[in-house]
């Protein structure tokens, strides 16, 4: 159907810690079209925040081993070098962060922060501001002219993630990277701000990856889910499939633990364990420990990636057994 | 208020010391006449407090700080050569530390781990560890001595003041240097600077106008609050080198117990740090806005 | 408890600056008390050589202007700077307990007037206002290490007076409370043993400047009289001959910068060991 922007081949992150490496992330496939929504959705440190930031190349640096391609519009960013890679930078990929309140210099006014962004382009200060303020009001900051002129600290939350998201925006890239840009904001907020994102998505065609841990939001906005775990994406497909007919268990578990509107089952499910930490890599399922249904051969051996439909693939053996299942009774 | 107490501070220590300073300026001969004599004409036989009134009110309308006993002329013609000696040693000192500290601090913190950081690190912890005095005398001995390249003393020409301001300026910059690389490596894990990073703004940009900036505001503090020290080195710096300043005037006075010129240095150096402490108060606003409102009081 | 300990004793061995300052310091301990033994002469022998010999030959150091041997007055040195070393950490400790402590526990009126006096002896750079006092009580050795222990005690309990603060609304502090233990109890069986690790890593790292500030005063004079040892006070002869006989300044400095080095070193190293939260500071 439409273009493809972005593409994960075999990505791989080990960070190195005392006493060999941390698989933060292992071989992940993904791919982002123009102007699609894809969410990358998995619980707090499986990895997701991670393969933003590596996109970006802008992991914390000195102990991470990258491996595998990120291809953006068929060229690999991984060889590009750090004046390539500049320019790149919001200029073609945007990337908004988790905690608003933080993310702003606090020592500078916030459409300072903005402009700065604009100049790059090589426009002049007097056009560059009034981009800034056109901005705040895309964004739908109330008084664009005086949040422009206030410092970070002045600002709500929600305020704050609006400038970042019109900084990010000021440019026009082509892909806006969204690292859990409402996690720490009101849910009120929360809504707003997932408004101005579907907006700007119908205005700018932008493309979005859309990282949360919040299942709820990804049915509002998202055309693609890749689903996480412990550093790989055990199911990824077109959001409506996933949502009808999930394939793996632990996306069945989390979309029970997701709180019903209509129906009211008693105690919300909850999925019982931690996500593991994989130092070592060893063959075998991650989810293995925390699955209802694991196997014996899960404990061991990697499940494959098993393509369901075109856009639909899942790791999970019970796959291939329903498979057989079929066959056998074929 | 504090300055009040500073004075307060400055005057009642003087005062606890040892020894008459009629004794010493007075011959053991003198009658015992004459002497209750000299003890009135200074002022001496009144209560404590009255003399505090009175030097405090002389100071603050004639700029009368009393007479040396020991030269017999006003404190203040003492020091008003040797105040802008001093002046100048420390100001140039400060001037090359901070030219010097910030940028090799910020390469430091930049090339973390680097040989050039370990050298830093290590060579910074040698400096501290230096007496400046040991370092002035090395000094002398390398670039007077040795090279002839300077003057071993003196205190007219510029040249004059080369040696002094390096041994000075040592200490005082490995401190900065250090706590400008452990700001800068503070500043480096906030997440506005991988938010400048993300924008596409060029990565030196990034260190001068985001990082070095923010971690300017601690340095800023800290270098203030270092003057205390930069003035006690120049005590030493200024004895080494035979610079008769501030220092000179001070440690002499001392020895020979001349009460009411150690009391005028001390109030002038007690003066001029509060003086800096509120410099420093300002400038912390200047360059944090968050203080800025907390000082300017509440919201707009 | 000895697993702990094994722990400690693993990571002091591992921690490179702790162990270069521990040997550094081993080597001036060892040389203070064997000082009469490893010293060719006394320190007050005069005329053992000519005046001013060059360093070498049966002088390895040179001699000074009385004709003293410049290796043995710096060997007797060592014990001067670990006299002050010894004297000057426990009246750190001394003062750390007492007024931090207190002001910690207390907080109320005695932590203003603590806040109070620390601001006024800032307004006084250190060296001067140690000046002043030494003045007042007596120059000698013993009055310099305490003009320099009143000058700086604001930075020494200061970080006792935090930890105490933060001890005491703690879970454990409360119960002692709650079952009636006296202030004096709580703080001295309570509080006191959770600061000891800060009041260890409080005057190992203090310790270098205090070395430093107490040989400063001897150098102006201030601290040790002749014919002491004291490196300070040889450095400030010394000086009167750099033109002539550098070596009279040289070793002393020496001598200071390495045992001044290995404090510095070994403070760092305690504090990596026993507070490895202000290391990423």
């Amino acid at each position: 159907m439409s273009e493809e922007l972005l593409r994960l081949e075999h990505l791989s992150i080990d960070y190195k810690v005392k006493g060999g490496y941390l698989s933060a992330v292992n071989d992940v496939n993904l791919s982002v079209n123009r102007g699609e929504i894809l969410a990358v959705v998995g619980e707090s440190g499986c990895g997701k925040s991670t393969i933003a930031h590596s996109i970006m190349n802008l992991l914390p640096g000195g102990n991470e081993e990258v491996e595998g391609k990120i291809l953006f519009k068929g060229e690999d960013l991984r060889k590009y070098s750090r004046k390539q890679m500049e320019a790149i930078r919001g200029k073609d990929i945007g990337m908004i962060f988790q905690n608003p309140l933080d993310s702003l210099n606090p020592v500078y006014k916030t459409g300072k922060q903005v402009e700065e962004a604009i100049l790059l382009d090589g426009i002049d200060r007097v056009q560059a501001w009034n981009k800034v303020l056109e901005l705040y009001k895309d964004v739908k900051m109330p008084d664009a002219e005086v949040r422009a002129n206030s410092f970070p600290h002045e600002l709500s939350g929600g305020m704050r993630q609006r400038v970042m998201i019109a900084m990010m925006l000021s440019r026009n890239p082509q892909l806006l990277i969204a690292d859990e840009p409402t996690t720490a904001l009101d849910v009120t907020i929360e809504a707003q701000i997932l408004e101005i994102i579907k907006d700007l998505k119908k205005t700018y065609d932008t493309a979005i990856m859309l990282i949360t841990h919040n299942f709820g939001l990804v049915a509002e906005v998202a055309d693609k889910i890749a689903v996480m775990y412990a550093g790989e994406v055990i199911e990824y497909g077109d959001v409506f499939e996933i949502f009808e007919k999930p394939l793996h268990p632990y996306t069945t578990l989390l979309m029970k633990a997701l709180p019903r509107k209509t129906k009211h089952e008693g105690r919300l499910q909850t999925i019982d364990g931690n996500v593991p930490r994989i130092l070592d890599k060893k063959p075998g399922c991650r989810f293995a420990n925390r699955c209802p249904y694991a196997m014996e051969k899960c404990k061991d051996n990697t499940p494959p990636e098993i393509h369901v439909s075109e856009e639909h693939k899942c790791r999970c053996f019970l796959l291939e057994e329903q498979a057989e299942g079929k066959e056998a009774a074929e | 208020m504090l300055v009040f107490a500073v004075t307060l501070l400055v005057f009642s220590l003087l005062y606890m010391m040892p020894g008459n300073p009629i004794d010493i300026i007075t011959d053991r001969k003198v009658s015992a006449e004459k002497r209750a004599e000299l003890v009135h004409q200074y002022g001496y036989d009144q209560p404590l407090h009255v003399q505090y009134v009175r030097w405090i009110k002389k100071i603050v309308t004639e700029q009368d700080f009393g007479q040396s006993v020991r030269y017999k002329v006003p404190v203040w013609n003492l020091m008003k050569d040797r105040i802008p000696r001093s002046v100048k040693l420390c100001g140039w000192s400060l001037l090359i530390e901070m030219l010097l500290a910030l940028p090799l601090g910020l390469l430091a913190a930049i090339k973390k781990d680097s040989f050039y950081d370990r050298f830093s690190v290590n060579f910074t912890l040698m400096l501290t560890s230096m007496p400046s005095f040991w370092l002035g005398a090395l000094l002398i001995l390398i670039f007077a001595v040795g090279l002839k390249w300077f003057p071993i003393s003196g205190f007219e020409h510029a040249r004059n003041y080369v040696l002094p301001v390096a041994a000075l300026t040592a200490g005082s910059l490995a401190g900065t240097l250090r706590l400008t690389r452990a700001e800068v490596l503070e500043v480096l894990n906030e997440k506005y600077v991988t938010t400048a990073l993300a924008k596409g703004l060029p990565y030196r940009t990034v260190m001068f106008k985001h990082v070095l900036r923010n971690a300017l505001i601690m340095v800023t503090v800290s270098v203030f609050m270092s003057l205390p020290w930069l003035i006690s080195g120049a005590v030493v710096t200024e004895k080494i080198f035979g610079i008769p300043g501030m220092g000179n005037l001070l440690l002499n006075s001392i020895v020979v117990q001349d009460f009411p010129v150690v009391q005028a240095v001390l109030l002038i150096i007690a003066i001029l740090t509060v003086i800096c402490n509120l410099l420093s108060d300002i400038v912390i606003a200047i360059l944090d806005p968050r203080i800025r409102i907390a000082i300017g009081g509440g919201d707009k | 408890m000895s697993s702990k300990s094994r722990e400690t004793l693993h990571a002091c061995l591992h921690n490179v600056n702790f162990m270069i300052g521990f040997f550094m310091l081993l080597s001036v301990v060892l040389i203070a008390i064997f000082a009469d033994k490893i010293a060719p002469y006394g320190y007050t022998d005069q005329l053992v050589g000519p005046q001013f010999t060059s360093p070498g030959g049966s002088y390895l150091f040179g001699t000074d202007e009385l004709g003293r041997d410049v290796l043995s007055r710096v060997i007797y040195g060592t014990r001067i700077t670990l006299k002050v070393a010894v004297l000057g950490a426990s009246l750190e400790l001394i003062i750390g307990v007492v007024i931090g402590l207190s002001c910690g526990y207390f907080g109320g009126a005695i932590d203003h007037v603590f806040t109070f006096l620390t601001d006024l002896t800032w307004c006084i750079p250190g060296t001067i206002l140690a000046l002043a006092v030494v003045t007042l009580i007596g120059k000698s050795l013993t009055n310099s290490v305490i003009a320099i222990a009143m000058v700086c005690w604001a930075s020494y309990a200061r970080p006792i007076r935090a930890k105490t603060m933060s001890l005491k609304t703690m879970a454990f502090v409360e119960t002692g409370k709650a079952f009636g233990e006296s202030s004096v109890a709580l703080m001295f069986r309570y509080i006191l043993p959770n600061v000891i690790p800060s009041l260890i890593v409080m005057v190992s790292t203090t310790l270098p400047s205090t070395i430093l500030s107490t040989t400063t005063l001897s150098f102006l004079g201030m601290g040790s009289q002749a014919p002491s040892p004291d490196w300070g006070l040889a450095l400030s002869k010394g000086i009167d001959y750099i033109g002539s006989a550098p070596w009279l300044s040289i070793f002393p400095g020496i001598a200071l910068v390495y045992t001044v080095l290995g404090f510095a070193l070994f403070g760092e190293g305690v504090r990596d060991i026993l507070d490895p939260h202000l290391k990423s500071q």
